[in-house]
C-alpha cells in the first residue's frame, strides 16, 4: 500500500512535467497542424537555462540569494528564453513553409531539432551536469502524509503545474487572444479574412507552448538533478504520446494524458521492469491510435478536402 | 515572374517552378540531353563509373569512404519509397537497417550457438534470401498498423518503432542479441566456397546491389505501382476515389523499403563484422534523411547522389585539411550563385578579404594575446588564414560566442534586402571563418552534426525539391 502511494506520487510528479511539454505539443499541433520535433529540445535548453542560474548566483553550495528567490528567477528566465527561441525558431524556420507540402516542415522540425541539440553540445559539451538539488533544498523540506513523502520539489511541481494549465486555460477560453487562437485553429484563411493577426498570432503560441516547456525543462532539473543535451528527444517523443492519448488539441486531455503516462512509466519501473518501460509507454501510444485515435478527450477532427 | 495571385495554381509551387527554369547556353544543352538519354544507359554509366571509382581507390580508408557512400545511397534509395513516391513519412526506416545488420549478425555468428561457439553460420544466398524476407513481413506488419494514421501520427508512431528496435535490440535476450555490447565476430559474405574479405571488396558488392536496387526501382517507378504511388502521395482521398488500392500500396511501400533497408543493413554488418545497438539511432536517421533530402525527394538519381554528397562531405569535415577547402568553397560557392552581377561579386569577396586582415592588424596590434592562437585548418589554407582570422589563445569561449554572433548574423542576413544585405554578408563570412577556425572545425563530429541538420532546414526553404529531385504539385 505504502508503497503503491509513493509510486502513484513519483508518476504524478514525471506526469506533470510530461503534461507542460505535451501542452506545448497539442497547442503548436492545433493551430498549425505541425508536428514540432523540436519541442523536446526547447525542453532541454529550459533546462540549461535553469542550470546557467543556479551557477550565477553562486552554485549549488552557495547560493547567494534566497531560494524561493532563485527559483522564481530560473523558472522566469527559462520561460522568457525558451519562449522567444521559439517564437524565433517559428520566425525563421516553420514560416516560409507555412504553405509548403506537409512534409517540408516535418523534415524542417527534424533539422531545427538536430541543429538546438548539437548547438548545446557544442557550447556547454555532452556531459551530464547536475543541479544538485538537495544541497539548497532540502530533502527533508515537504510533507509526510501517512508515511508517503511528498517533497518540497515535487509540490512546488504540482502547484505550478496545475496553476499554470489553469492560466491557459483562463486564457483560451476568456481572452481575445485565446479566442484569435481558436479561430486560427478552426480555420486560418477565415480567421485572417475577419481580420486576426495570424502571423501574431501563431507567434504567441509558440511563445507560450514554449515557455511551457522551459519551465518543465526547469522542474526536471530540480527533481531528477542530472542534464544532458540529449534529454529532449525522449521527453518530447513521451510528451507527444501524452497529447496523443489525451487528444491533441485539448488542454484538459494533455494534462490527463501526462499524468497518464507518467503513472504507467512509474508503475511499470516499480512493478514490472524499469528497462521496459519506453516499450510499455510506446504500446500504450499503438493502442490509442488504433483503438481511439481521437484520444480521451479529443473530437474528431474534420477531414478538409 | 508569375502572378501570386493567380487562380489554380499554388503560389509556393509557382515560385519553385520559376526557380527551376529551363535555363541558357550550357544549362540549356545539358537539359536537353537530360531529356534524351534514356534511364539505362545512365544506370550502365554510374556502375562503370564506380567500377572505374573502385580501381582509384588505393588505400583501405578511401574504400571504406567509397562503401559508406554506397551504403547510404542504397540506404536514401530505401527510404525514397516511402518518403518520395508514397508519401509517407517513415521515421522508424532505421529499424529495417537494423533488422537487416542484426538479421545478418544472427546467422552469421555464434550467436545461435551456446557459449559462444557453434551457431548457424549460413552462407550469403541463405541469410540474405531470409533476413529480406523476414524484412519484407515486418514492413508489411508496419504498414498494417500505418493504414489507420494520417501524416504526422505515422511519423510519430515509426518514430517509436525506430525507438523501440533500439530497446529491444538492448534490452531483450541479451544471450542473443548482445544487449548493449552488441555482436561480432561475424563471417564475412561467404558463398559457394569464396568469401568477401576486403573493403575493396565489399564496395563492389555494394556497387552491384545498388546498381540492381536501382535498376529495379526505376521500373517500378514507371510502372502501375509507381504511379499509383504518386498519386497516393499528392491526394489519397482523390487517388482512392479512383479505384486506386490505397491500403495495398502503403503497406507495399512499407514492405519494399523493408527489403531495401535490410538489404544495407546485411552489407553494413557483414562489412563491419560487427553490430552494435548504437549503430541504428536517430543520428542515423536524420543523416539518411539529408541524403535524401539533399539530393532530390522522389529521385532515384537524387538518392543516390544525395549519399555519395553527404557521405564524402562528412569525411572531408573529419579532416582538418580537407574541411578547409569544403568550407571555404562552400562559401565561396554561394557567393559566386547568389551575387550577381559580377562586380558586386568583387566588391563583396575584396571586402571581406579586407576586412579580414584589417580586423587582424588591428587586433594584433592592440593586443598580441587575442591573436595568439593557430586556426584549426592545415595544410595551406591554415597557413593563408592564420593571418586573416582572429584565434586567441584560449579559443572555446570566444568560439562559442562567435557561434552564437553567427546564427544571428545569418538570421540577419536572411532578413534584409538588396544592398543592406550585401553589406551584411561581408561581416558574416567573417564572424563565421572565425568560428570556424576557432571552434568548429576542431570538434569536427559535433560540427558535422550541426551541418546535416543546416541542410534539412536550407534545403526545405530554399529548394525544397532537393538537389535533382522534381517538383511536387501539391492540389490545392
Amino acid at each position: 500500500m505504502h508503497e503503491l502511494l509513493q509510486t502513484t506520487v513519483n508518476g504524478l510528479t514525471t506526469g506533470c512535467l510530461y503534461a507542460l511539454i505535451a501542452l506545448g505539443y497539442s497547442m503548436v499541433y492545433g493551430i498549425l497542424k505541425l508536428l514540432n520535433f523540436a519541442h523536446g529540445d526547447l525542453y532541454m535548453v529550459g533546462a540549461y537555462i535553469g542550470y546557467f542560474v543556479i551557477q550565477w548566483f553562486g552554485g549549488p553550495n552557495a547560493v547567494s540569494i534566497p531560494v524561493p528567490l532563485l527559483l522564481a528567477i530560473m523558472v522566469l528566465l527559462a520561460a522568457v528564453g525558451v519562449g522567444v527561441l521559439g517564437m524565433a525558431i517559428e520566425r525563421f524556420a516553420y514560416r516560409p513553409l507555412r504553405d509548403a507540402p506537409r512534409i517540408a516542415p516535418l523534415i524542417t522540425a527534424l533539422g531545427v531539432s538536430f541543429v538546438l541539440e548539437n548547438t548545446v553540445l557544442l557550447l556547454f559539451g555532452g556531459f551530464t551536469r547536475s543541479y544538485s538539488t538537495p544541497t539548497f533544498i532540502s530533502f527533508n523540506s515537504g510533507i509526510t502524509l501517512d508515511g508517503v513523502r511528498i517533497d518540497s520539489v515535487e509540490l512546488m511541481i504540482f502547484g505550478l503545474s496545475f496553476a499554470m494549465m489553469y492560466g491557459l486555460h483562463q486564457l483560451v477560453q476568456r481572452t481575445t487572444l485565446g479566442k484569435s487562437m481558436r479561430a486560427v485553429a478552426s480555420d486560418r484563411e477565415a480567421a485572417e479574412m475577419l481580420g486576426i493577426n495570424v502571423d501574431r498570432t501563431i507567434a504567441l503560441t509558440f511563445f507560450i507552448g514554449s515557455a511551457m516547456a522551459g519551465v518543465a525543462g526547469v522542474m526536471s532539473g530540480l527533481a531528477f538533478n542530472q542534464i544532458s543535451n540529449t534529454i529532449g528527444f525522449l521527453a518530447g517523443l513521451k510528451a507527444f504520446t501524452a497529447a496523443v492519448v489525451g487528444g491533441i488539441g485539448s488542454i484538459a486531455g494533455s494534462m490527463i494524458g501526462g499524468l497518464l503516462i507518467g503513472l504507467c512509466e512509474s508503475f511499470s519501473a516499480s512493478y514490472v521492469s524499469s528497462e521496459y518501460t519506453d516499450l510499455i509507454v510506446f504500446g500504450i501510444l499503438i493502442a490509442t491510435m488504433l483503438l481511439r485515435p481521437t484520444g480521451i478527450l479529443g473530437q474528431k477532427a474534420l477531414q478538409k478536402v | 515572374m508569375t502572378d501570386p495571385a493567380q487562380i489554380g495554381r499554388d503560389e509556393w509551387v509557382a515560385r519553385s517552378a520559376d526557380r527551376r527554369d529551363e535555363g541558357t547556353g550550357l544549362r540549356r544543352v545539358l537539359n536537353q540531353l537530360d531529356a534524351r538519354v534514356g534511364w539505362w544507359p545512365r544506370l550502365a554509366a554510374v556502375a562503370l563509373g564506380g567500377v572505374i571509382v573502385g580501381q582509384l581507390l588505393t588505400n583501405v580508408n578511401l574504400q571504406q569512404v567509397g562503401f559508406n557512400s554506397l551504403l547510404y545511397a542504397l540506404l536514401a534509395l530505401g527510404l525514397n519509397i516511402a518518403v518520395g513516391w508514397a508519401g509517407l513519412l517513415d521515421l522508424g526506416y532505421i529499424a529495417f537497417f537494423g533488422f537487416g545488420a542484426y538479421g545478418f549478425a544472427i546467422f552469421s555468428s555464434a550467436a545461435l550457438g551456446t557459449g559462444g561457439s557453434g551457431g548457424a553460420h549460413l552462407p550469403a544466398i541463405e541469410i540474405i534470401v531470409i533476413v529480406l524476407a523476414a524484412a519484407g513481413v515486418v514492413g508489411v506488419l508496419i504498414g498494417l498498423v500505418a493504414l489507420r494514421l494520417d501524416g504526422d501520427y505515422l511519423a510519430i508512431v515509426t518514430l517509436f518503432v525506430g525507438q523501440a528496435f533500439m530497446e529491444v535490440v538492448n534490452n531483450v535476450d541479451p544471450g542473443t542479441l548482445g544487449g548493449v555490447n552488441g555482436l561480432f565476430g561475424l563471417d564475412p559474405l561467404h558463398d559457394f566456397g569464396g568469401q568477401v574479405s576486403s573493403t575493396l571488396g565489399y564496395y563492389y558488392v555494394a556497387l552491384a546491389a545498388l546498381v540492381l536496387v536501382a535498376a529495379v526501382l526505376r521500373l517500378l517507378d514507371t510502372s502501375r505501382t509507381g504511379r499509383a504511388w504518386r498519386a497516393l502521395r499528392d491526394d489519397p482521398l482523390a487517388a482512392a476515389a479512383m479505384t486506386i488500392p490505397v491500403n495495398r500500396l502503403k503497406v507495399m511501400a512499407f514492405s519494399f523499403g523493408a527489403i531495401v533497408g535490410a538489404l544495407a543493413g546485411i552489407l553494413f554488418a557483414a562489412q563491419q563484422s560487427t553490430v552494435f545497438p548504437t549503430n541504428f539511432t536517430a543520428n542515423i536517421l536524420i543523416l539518411i534523411y539529408a541524403c535524401l533530402v539533399l539530393g532530390g525527394v522522389g529521385s532515384i538519381t537524387g538518392a543516390i547522389l544525395g549519399g555519395i554528397v553527404v557521405t564524402v562531405a562528412e569525411q572531408m569535415l573529419s579532416s582538418p585539411t580537407d574541411a578547409g577547402y569544403l568550407f571555404y568553397g562552400l562559401i565561396l560557392l554561394a557567393l559566386v550563385a547568389k551575387v550577381r552581377p559580377w562586380r558586386r561579386l568583387a566588391w563583396v569577396l575584396g571586402g571581406i578579404v579586407a576586412l579580414g586582415f584589417a580586423a587582424h592588424g588591428i587586433v594584433s596590434l592592440i593586443s598580441s594575446s587575442a591573436v595568439a592562437g593557430h586556426p584549426g585548418s592545415t595544410g595551406w589554407i591554415g597557413s593563408v588564414v592564420s593571418n586573416y582570422v582572429i584565434v586567441p589563445s584560449n579559443p572555446v569561449g570566444y568560439g562559442n560566442v562567435l557561434y552564437i554572433v553567427v546564427l544571428c548574423a545569418m538570421i540577419a542576413v536572411v532578413r534584409l534586402e538588396g544592398v543592406r544585405r550585401l553589406l551584411a554578408v561581408i561581416p558574416t563570412v567573417y564572424i563565421a571563418a572565425c568560428c570556424w577556425e576557432s571552434r568548429l572545425i576542431v570538434n569536427p563530429a559535433i560540427t558535422t552534426q550541426i551541418m546535416i541538420g543546416v541542410v534539412l532546414i536550407v534545403t526545405m526553404a530554399a529548394r525544397p525539391q532537393g538537389l535533382l529531385g522534381s517538383r511536387r504539385v501539391e492540389i490545392v
